[in-house]
C-alpha cells in the first residue's frame, strides 16, 4: 500500500483551519469560564443564536454572514451585559454560583434551543456565499474557502482580543479580575462592571463564532450541545484563562478530530473532544499554559 | 417515622396503585403515569448524589441510557424476562456510577459536572457506533406476546413495575436521608474539608452516594426499550432527561426526599398536559423556563417556600 501523504497532508491542512474555528468559539468560555469563573454552559446556545441572526439576515438582505455577525456584536454584547446582570443578582451576590449558578446557564442553553425549533423547525439551515463552494488546490493538499475565511477572520479576532487584553486598560483590569476582586476594589475600580463588560465580549464573540459555524456546516438548533464538550476541553486543555492557550488547545482539538475523521470515520469525532476533556480534567487539571 | 414502617407503607401504596390500574381502559393514561413515575425515579436518584451531596451531574441522560441499553443487549443476546434485565440495567448502571464517584477524587464542583457531560458524550459516540444493539439506526424490541400475572396488556405490566421502582427509590432516598449516610453527605455538601476533618469517610460516602443514584437512573432506563418497543441513541441519551433530573429536584427542593417527587409529580404532569394539548416542543420549553424561574426566585424550591412561609407564621 502507498504511504498515504497525500491523506496526511490533507488531514493536518483541516486540522489546522478546523482548530482556527475552534479558537473562536472557545476564546469566549476562555474569557467567561476562565477568566472570570462564570460557568457560561450556555455559551452553545449563543452560537447557534449568531448562526440563526446570520442566516435570517444573509436569506433577507444578502448581507455576507460574517460581515452581519460583526455588525451585530454590539447587540450580543449588550445580552450579555442583561445576563451577567441576572447571574450577578441572583446567584454571584448571594454567593450561591456554583450550583444554581450552573442549573441557570443549563436553562438558559434549553430556553434558546428550544425557541430556535419553536420558531425554525429541526431542519438543517445552511447560507451560500460567493466562497462557499471554491476551493483552492496546492498540489495534492485542498483549501476550501469554505474553512480558509472563517479560519482566517477567527485568527484575526482571537489575536485581536489577545492584544487588547494585554495592552489596554480595560483588558488589564479583566486580568486583575481573574487574579485578585478584592485588591480592585482597593484600586478604586468596581470589579462588577469589569465582568459585566468582560461577559459581554464573551457572548459578543459567542455571535460571531455562530456566523462562521454556519458557513463551514449546516446548521440545526441542537448541534450546540456537541460544541458544549469541545469549548470547556479547548479552555481546559491550554489553560483556563490564557488565550494563547485557547489557540494551541483548539489546534490541538482539531488535528485530533480531523484525523479520527479521516482514519476512523466521522461519527467518531464527538469521542475525540469530550475524550480530551476527560482526560485534560482527570490528569492535567491546570492546562498546558495554565496560570 | 422509622424507615421500616415507610417501606411497608410505600410498597402497600404502591401495591394498591397497581391492583386500581387492572380497572383503568384508556392506555394513554397509563403511558402518562408510567413517564410521571419514571422522572419520580430520575429525580429522586439525581437528588441523592446531586442535592444530598452536592454533587451536580450533567449525564443522567447516560446512566438512563445505560440502563435501557443493557435492556436491549440481553433482550437479544438471552430473550432475558423483565426481572433480569431491571436487575442486570440497575448493576451496570451502579458501576458506572462508582467510576463517576471516583471522578470526585480529582475534580469538584464545576470541573465534576463537565466531566460527567462528557461522560455522556463518550458513550453516545459508544452506542452510535456499537452495531450489535443497533448503532445509529436504533433497534426493535419484540414484546412477549403473553402478559403475566393476569394482566391486560403489556403496558400494565410496565406501569407496574415502574410504580415498585418508584416506590424503592422513595424508600432508599428517605432511608439514605435520615441514617448517619445522610447526615455525612450533607456535611460533604456543605463543607467537603471540613467534613475530612471532622472524620468523616468521604471518599467511601461520595462512592456510596455515585453509585446508588447512577444505579436508580439506570433502573429507570431498563423498560424503556420495552415501553417505545424502538429505542435508538438519540432517545436514549435526550439531553431533556438530564434536564428534567435537575429541574425536578430543584423546584422541589434538594434537601429531603419529598422535594424530587413534589417536583416530578408537578413538572412531569405539566408536561403530560402540555403534550396533549399544545405540542411536545412546548413542554420542553416549559421545563427550561420553569427552571430558571425557579432557580432564580426561589432557590429552595417549593420545598424551602413552605418551610419559610411556616417560619413566618410561627
Amino acid at each position: 500500500m502507498e504511504f498515504p501523504t497525500a491523506l496526511i497532508l490533507n488531514a493536518i491542512v483541516a486540522g489546522l483551519l478546523l482548530g482556527g474555528f475552534y479558537a473562536a468559539v472557545s476564546v469566549g468560555i476562555s474569557i467567561s469560564f476562565g477568566m472570570l469563573d462564570v460557568v457560561n454552559i450556555a455559551h452553545p446556545g449563543f452560537i447557534i443564536l449568531g448562526s440563526y441572526i446570520a442566516y435570517i439576515v444573509h436569506e433577507r438582505l444578502g448581507v455576507d454572514p460574517i460581515l452581519v455577525s460583526i455588525v451585530l456584536s454590539p447587540l450580543f454584547f449588550a445580552l450579555g451585559m442583561v445576563i451577567y446582570r441576572i447571574y450577578y443578582l441572583c446567584f454571584e451576590r448571594r454567593g450561591q454560583e456554583s450550583l444554581r449558578g450552573l442549573a441557570f446557564f443549563f436553562g438558559i442553553l434549553f430556553i434558546t434551543e428550544v425557541t430556535l425549533v419553536l420558531v425554525f423547525g429541526v431542519d438543517y439551515r445552511l447560507v451560500e456565499t460567493s466562497y462557499t463552494s471554491t476551493t483552492l488546490r496546492l498540489g495534492p493538499v485542498d483549501f476550501p474557502l469554505r474553512l480558509v475565511v472563517p479560519f482566517a477572520v477567527s485568527i484575526a479576532m482571537v489575536v485581536g482580543l489577545q492584544i487588547f487584553l494585554a495592552r489596554t486598560f480595560f483588558g488589564r483590569a479583566v486580568l486583575a479580575v481573574a487574579q485578585d476582586q478584592l485588591a480592585l476594589r482597593l484600586m478604586a475600580i468596581d470589579p462588577v462592571r469589569v465582568k459585566e463588560y468582560a461577559f459581554a465580549l464573551s457572548i459578543a464573540t459567542a455571535g460571531v463564532a455562530g456566523a462562521f459555524l454556519i458557513v463551514i456546516q449546516p446548521v440545526q438548533p441542537s448541534i450546540g450541545r456537541e460544541y458544549i464538550g469541545l469549548v470547556f476541553a479547548v479552555c481546559v486543555l491550554g489553560g483556563m484563562g490564557s488565550i494563547w492557550g485557547t489557540l494551541l488547545g483548539a489546534f490541538i482539538l482539531g488535528l485530533a478530530e480531523s484525523f479520527t475523521s479521516t482514519f476512523f470515520g466521522p461519527s467518531w469525532a464527538p469521542a475525540v473532544s469530550f475524550g480530551t476533556l476527560l482526560l485534560a480534567l482527570a490528569f492535567k487539571p491546570s492546562g498546558l499554559l495554565g496560570r | 417515622m422509622r424507615n421500616r414502617t415507610f417501606a411497608v407503607i410505600a410498597f402497600a401504596v404502591a401495591i394498591a396503585v397497581i391492583a386500581a390500574s387492572r380497572w383503568v381502559a384508556n392506555d394513554y393514561f397509563l403511558s402518562a403515569a408510567y413517564t410521571v413515575l419514571q422522572f419520580i425515579v430520575l429525580a429522586t436518584a439525581w437528588n441523592i448524589l446531586g442535592g444530598y451531596t452536592g454533587y451536580v451531574n450533567f449525564g443522567s441522560a447516560a446512566f438512563f441510557a445505560v440502563g435501557a441499553y443493557s435492556t436491549v443487549f440481553l433482550q437479544k443476546a438471552l430473550h432475558a424476562p423483565l426481572p433480569v434485565m431491571i436487575v442486570a440495567g440497575t448493576l451496570v448502571a451502579g458501576l458506572l456510577g462508582l467510576a463517576v464517584g471516583y471522578l470526585t477524587l480529582r475534580m469538584r464542583g464545576v470541573f465534576f459536572a463537565i466531566a460527567t457531560l462528557a461522560m455522556a458524550v463518550v458513550l453516545y459516540t459508544f452506542v452510535v457506533n456499537w452495531d450489535y444493539v443497533g448503532g445509529a439506526r436504533g433497534a426493535y424490541i419484540i414484546l412477549p406476546r403473553e402478559v403475566p400475572f393476569g394482566l391486560p396488556r403489556y403496558i400494565h405490566l410496565l406501569y407496574a413495575a415502574m410504580v415498585l421502582m418508584a416506590a424503592f427509590a422513595l424508600v432508599i432516598a428517605r432511608a439514605i436521608q435520615t441514617s448517619v449516610i445522610g447526615r455525612g453527605l450533607a456535611a460533604i455538601r456543605d463543607d467537603e474539608m471540613a467534613a475530612e476533618c471532622s472524620g468523616v469517610p468521604t471518599l467511601r460516602l461520595k462512592l456510596l452516594s455515585a453509585t446508588v443514584s447512577g444505579a436508580l437512573m439506570g433502573m429507570a432506563g431498563t423498560t424503556l426499550p420495552l415501553y417505545l418497543s424502538y429505542i435508538e441513541p438519540s432517545a436514549a441519551f435526550n439531553l431533556s432527561y438530564a434536564v428534567n433530573s435537575i429541574a425536578m429536584p430543584l423546584i422541589g427542593g434538594m434537601t429531603s426526599w419529598l422535594g424530587p417527587l413534589i417536583g416530578a409529580v408537578l413538572l412531569g404532569t405539566v408536561q403530560q398536559v402540555v403534550q396533549v394539548t399544545v405540542s411536545s416542543a412546548w413542554n420542553l420549553l416549559i421545563v427550561g423556563v420553569l427552571l430558571v424561574a425557579f432557580v432564580t426566585l426561589a432557590p429552595n424550591g417549593i420545598i424551602g417556600w413552605i418551610d419559610a412561609w411556616r417560619r413566618r407564621r410561627a
